[in-house]
């Protein structure tokens, strides 16, 4: 199987709770954020500059991802941008740049790996732009298909106690 | 019999490929593409195996996974043995060693080291069954849905085609199309695959099994399955014996009389059900093998003839392969055009079809006359001249059985199955299993359709442990979870413990030190100089919303949304029963903020409760959870002297008792990482938990560690943290309690408000809850201060009668430690009205002996806390 395996870096992260049916708090943090939070389940949106991306990981859950510069600042920037757009709306943010680790998963093997440990179907449950709370081996990931050109991409967000086990465990399935 | 190779055929072997083996020690020869089953009838060894019980010799009788006899005990390449694998479906390689067993196989000792492993996949169409009928279906839906996803199983290595994946076998079907299936080495370094599968729709292509008919000595080798003996000749290029009797009830057997003529094999007789005829009985030569058949021309007995042969063929009928339609909770009907049980209507899920021979098209039948067993001769035959009529040959049961069964009065085949055993063996019955039914309706004068069959139950074939945990084994076996300061235990020779998935150091011994030696130090350290500890574990909830404080009031046993914004509090929660289920040390981040913290176990469970209260019962509150457990690293520093190692990590925070209270927090740029500071102690010492971002984790620990140095500060585990804790009566939520304890009983009734309602209040309020004499919380003071009582053991009164079962019990130990600061040992204990019977004294009966310990208060050290501002 061709497929890399990456530990990334801090990646600023901010949990956001809203009501999905208060359509104009969604477009005012829509505004802010230059990605509007989605309400089509398991999907994801991106940010105007292209780096910060909305995922859908409840009906009234979000995780604001930005770059892997900076987080602290960034996070505070997200959730500061957000507080703003929620005027008189009840809306929490909360920073949880540190609570989850990125590992990433790429090349044209990437499915091929995951299919070993994850339940989900890869090839039509999760195109690209899908996220989705699953289990990958045995710890609870957000798994998140980034990209499929010039080769698959695939992102799995896990708590940084996991990080060790889940590199391990790839690492074991990419030998079969 | 006397099986041997022939100069030619056989469309599965390469000839050109010699593989060298052994069976039971003897070296012998084969070729790539051989069975075990086909190499061993090649060189002549028909008896395979001794059967379990009567130590019958026992033959090859099938060429597919049904075989109830050929299961030998293999030893792979890697030295592991593996039992009970099937001879007739295990590809000979070279260097392979197998023995013979009889009937059960023995488990390797050491730890098998291959490779097995799973995977998952999405299909829209499951074919199970590569022949023409699951081929068929596979391309009719390729042609009508051409974005359909489709995949055909086959468990024969040679099976082939568009989309097939080959020795593969389908283990079992479950609910909503879910399939699982074990593929042989699906890659050279994996010895298997367990595929679980979610279809769409099944097609159910797995064909019959063929069904011998029962007789008299029916079990001897040489004695095989018709359709089996032209598989080997075909496919193997093997002819099984030299003179062959054929009994039979249907026209599949033409053809393979005219496989075996063409192999050589001179047909001595042919036995047609059909004709009136019958075989009744097998002799044997020396070694147990067939030697002669005997036959009654006419029904009814008469005159038998005896015939010579080392070879019998037989056939029953066919039996269509129901077991996943079965599992699939699909009815079966008994169809008499066929004699045998075929699908009727599908399961719940309903997507699910059977084609070809499976849904009881059984190719070249003709006409079937139903023949299930062939009785003794004798005219008014006892019980026991049915003794060798074999029906499962695996388990050494009988017509005699099927028969006692039914004379004990059972009446329901999976009752009969029970009794007798009957398809219970590792073949679950294949060859057996119909015709069992079909013998105990005739017994009982029923219709074979209206006793029915026992329940088809996965799997289909033997699976092994190694091959279901897959690559979740060792290190692998569970998520061994650690925190951001884990390598710094480990280079610093922490001894750790599981804690749930988390690895949490233990102690930190020095060189050559013992656990006991090593807490004591600890623990020493943190009463008069200053300790640390990675608290990282904690389980974190960030509360925020405008109704956070109501909300944490219902929660809680007592009150939190006085608290004012900077200061902290300890809160009790509870179930609806009243009982204790979490505690920690909540803080208010800000007017509609609060952060709270649980026990390292409880960290997902609490998360889950709030979630349920706040989805299910009170929607309206605006308050949110988020898990922030992993989101901050917290490192404890306790003792007298932890103040002057906070002041030189945070210089900006002011850290006087007065500015910065205990039970307060405050925001504090630490070591230059801007976190928070929690002036909480869970030691009645001077302590203060560190949280920054968990990135930065490792980072504080070491500049904890370097302010520290000057201090001899040391850092401690669990088992420290758990006497520092004990001494001061604070329970452990798990250990002190189970399920079954109060915040009352635990002495925390100040803790429980009696001016608010709160999820567990109602419960707390039942007579049972007020009973005076319910178990709580005391110290435990063994009169002799070296005893170290053990955790668990019981507490009965001084004066119990110990020869008078039951003795009456108080109470347990539910902690023990000694104490540096008390200087001796001490416990703390759940006793039936316990606190008002301190300074009484209770017995502990232990192995042998009866210790005494006196009742004491919970808290034993520094009960007026006057430490936890410093040294006093």
């Amino acid at each position: 199987m061709t497929v890399t395996l990456r530990e990334m870096g801090p990646v600023a992260q901010v949990s956001l709770r809203a009501d999905p049916a208060d359509a104009g708090l969604l477009a005012r943090i829509g505004e802010a954020l230059t990605a509007l939070p989605p309400t089509v389940p398991n999907t994801a949106t991106a940010a105007t500059d292209g780096e910060g991306h909305v995922l859908w990981l409840g009906p009234d859950e979000w995780l604001v991802v930005a770059t892997e510069d900076a987080p602290t600042e960034v996070a505070a920037a997200i959730e500061a941008a957000v507080r703003g757009a929620a005027g008189d709306a009840f809306l929490t943010a909360v920073d949880v740049s540190a609570n989850r680790v990125g590992i990433e998963i790429a090349g044209p093997g990437a499915a091929d790996l995951l299919a070993s440990g994850c339940a989900l179907d890869l090839e039509r449950g999760l195109p690209v732009g899908g996220c989705a709370q699953t289990l990958l081996a045995r710890a609870n990931v957000v798994l998140w298909h980034v990209a499929d050109d010039p080769t698959p991409v695939y992102r799995a967000l896990v708590r940084p106690s996991f990080v060790r086990y889940l590199l391990g465990w790839l690492r074991d399935a990419l030998e079969a | 019999m006397s099986g041997v190779r022939l100069p030619a055929g056989g469309d599965r072997i390469d000839r050109s490929l010699p593989i060298a083996f052994e069976f039971d020690g003897r070296a012998l020869t084969g070729f790539a593409g051989d069975t075990l089953a086909s190499a061993l009838l090649a060189n002549g060894v028909d008896i395979v195996a001794r059967s379990i019980y009567d130590d019958r010799p026992r033959g090859v009788m099938s060429a597919g996974p049904e075989e109830p006899n050929a299961l030998v005990q293999v030893e792979r390449a890697d030295g592991v043995s593996e039992p009970m694998v099937r001879a007739t479906t295990l590809p000979l390689e070279d260097g392979l060693r197998a023995w013979s067993l009889a009937g059960k196989g023995r488990l390797a000792a050491q730890t098998d080291d291959a490779r097995f492993d799973k995977r998952y996949t999405h299909v829209e169409v499951l074919v199970i069954g590569a022949g023409a009928s699951g081929l068929a279906a596979a391309a009719a839906t390729r042609s009508a849905d051409p974005g359909a996803r489709v995949l055909v199983l086959d468990a024969d290595p040679g099976a082939a085609g568009e989309g097939v994946l080959a020795d593969t076998t389908a283990l079992g079907v479950y609910d909503h199309g879910y399939v699982t299936a074990v593929q042989r080495r699906p890659t050279p370094r994996t010895e298997g695959r367990l595929w679980h599968i979610r279809a769409g729709r099944i097609v159910i292509a797995t064909g019959a099994t063929e069904r011998p008919i029962i007789v008299a000595d029916g079990d001897r080798p040489g004695i095989m399955l018709a359709s089996a003996a032209a598989a080997y000749v075909e496919r193997y290029g093997v002819r099984p014996g030299a003179r062959a009797v054929l009994f039979t009830n249907n026209d599949t057997t033409d053809r393979v009389v005219t496989v075996l003529r063409a192999a050589g094999v001179e047909m001595a007789a042919e036995v047609d059900v059909r004709r009136g005829e019958s075989v009744v009985g097998t002799g044997a030569d020396d070694h147990g093998r067939l030697a002669s058949v005997a036959i009654a021309r006419s029904p009814g007995g008469g005159r038998h003839e005896t015939v010579d042969a080392d070879l019998l063929l037989v056939s029953g009928g066919w039996n269509p392969n129901v077991s996943l339609w079965s599992q699939a909770r699909g009815t079966l009907r008994f169809d008499e055009r066929i004699a045998a049980f075929a699908p009727d209507r599908p399961g719940p899920h309903g997507r699910m079809e059977a084609v070809g021979a499976a849904a009881g098209d059984i190719a070249d039948l003709g006409r079937i006359e139903p023949a299930w067993i062939v009785p003794p001769a004798a005219d008014d035959p006892g019980e026991d001249a049915w003794a060798t009529h074999y029906v499962d040959l695996q388990r050494d049961a009988t017509a005699r059985d099927l028969q006692r069964a039914l004379g004990a009065g059972l009446t329901s085949i999976e009752h009969v199955k029970r009794y007798t055993t009957i398809g219970t063996a590792a073949d679950q019955g294949k060859t057996s299993g119909v015709v069992a039914s079909a013998i105990a309706a005739a017994i009982l004068g029923q219709e074979v359709g209206a006793v029915g069959v026992p329940t088809y139950r996965p799997p289909v074939v033997p699976v092994s442990f190694a091959q279901l945990a897959g690559r979740d084994r060792g290190d692998l076996l569970d998520p061994i979870r650690v925190t951001p300061i884990h390598d710094w235990h480990v280079a610093h020779g922490a001894v750790f413990e599981d804690v749930g998935q988390w690895k949490r150091p233990r102690y930190f011994p020095d060189a050559g030190e013992s656990m006991e030696a090593a807490v004591l130090r600890e623990c020493a350290a943190a009463r008069t100089g200053v300790a640390v500890m990675d608290a990282t574990t904690l389980g974190k909830i960030d509360l925020q919303g405008p109704d956070a404080g109501v909300f944490l009031d219902r929660v809680y046993t007592n009150t939190f949304s006085t608290l004012k914004v900077g200061a902290c509090r300890y809160g009790v929660m509870c179930r609806v029963d009243g009982m204790v289920f979490d505690d920690g040390v909540t803080s208010r981040l800000a007017d509609d903020r609060f952060h709270m913290t649980t026990t390292t176990g409880n960290a997902a469970p609490v998360l889950d409760h709030l979630e349920e209260w706040l989805q299910t019962e009170w929607p309206a509150l605006r308050v949110r959870a988020t898990s922030v457990t992993e989101q901050w690293a917290t490192v404890a520093v306790v003792g007298p002297r932890s103040r002057e190692v906070v002041a030189a990590l945070a210089p900006g925070l002011d850290i006087s008792i007065g500015a910065f209270p205990f039970m307060t927090w405050r925001d504090a740029v630490i070591a230059g990482i801007a976190g928070r500071v929690f002036r909480i102690s869970f030691s009645g010492e001077l302590a203060y938990e560190l949280n920054v971002p968990a990135n930065h984790g490792l980072e504080l620990w070491d500049a904890v560690m370097a302010a520290g140095a000057p201090l001899g500060i040391t850092p401690y585990g669990t088992e420290t943290m758990h006497v520092l804790r004990a001494e001061k009566g604070y329970p452990i939520i798990g250990q002190e309690t189970d399920g079954t304890v109060t915040p009352q009983d635990l002495g925390l009734g100040a803790l429980v408000s009696t001016k608010k309602d709160f999820i567990g209040r109602r419960s707390q309020r039942r007579p049972d809850s007020l009973r005076p004499d319910r178990k709580q919380l005391v110290g435990l003071l063994p009169v002799d201060p070296g005893e170290l009582l053990p955790e668990g053991a019981q507490l009965v009164a001084p004066d119990a009668d110990l020869g008078r079962v039951p003795v009456p019990m108080l109470g347990h130990v539910t902690s023990s430690y000694r104490s540096a600061a008390l200087g001796r040992t001490f416990a703390l204990a759940l006793v039936k009205g316990g606190r008002d019977r301190i300074g009484e004294r209770v017995s502990v009966p232990l192995a042998g002996r009866v210790v005494e310990a006196t009742i004491a208060e919970a808290v034993l050290f520094d009960p007026e806390n006057r430490r936890r501002d410093g040294e006093p």
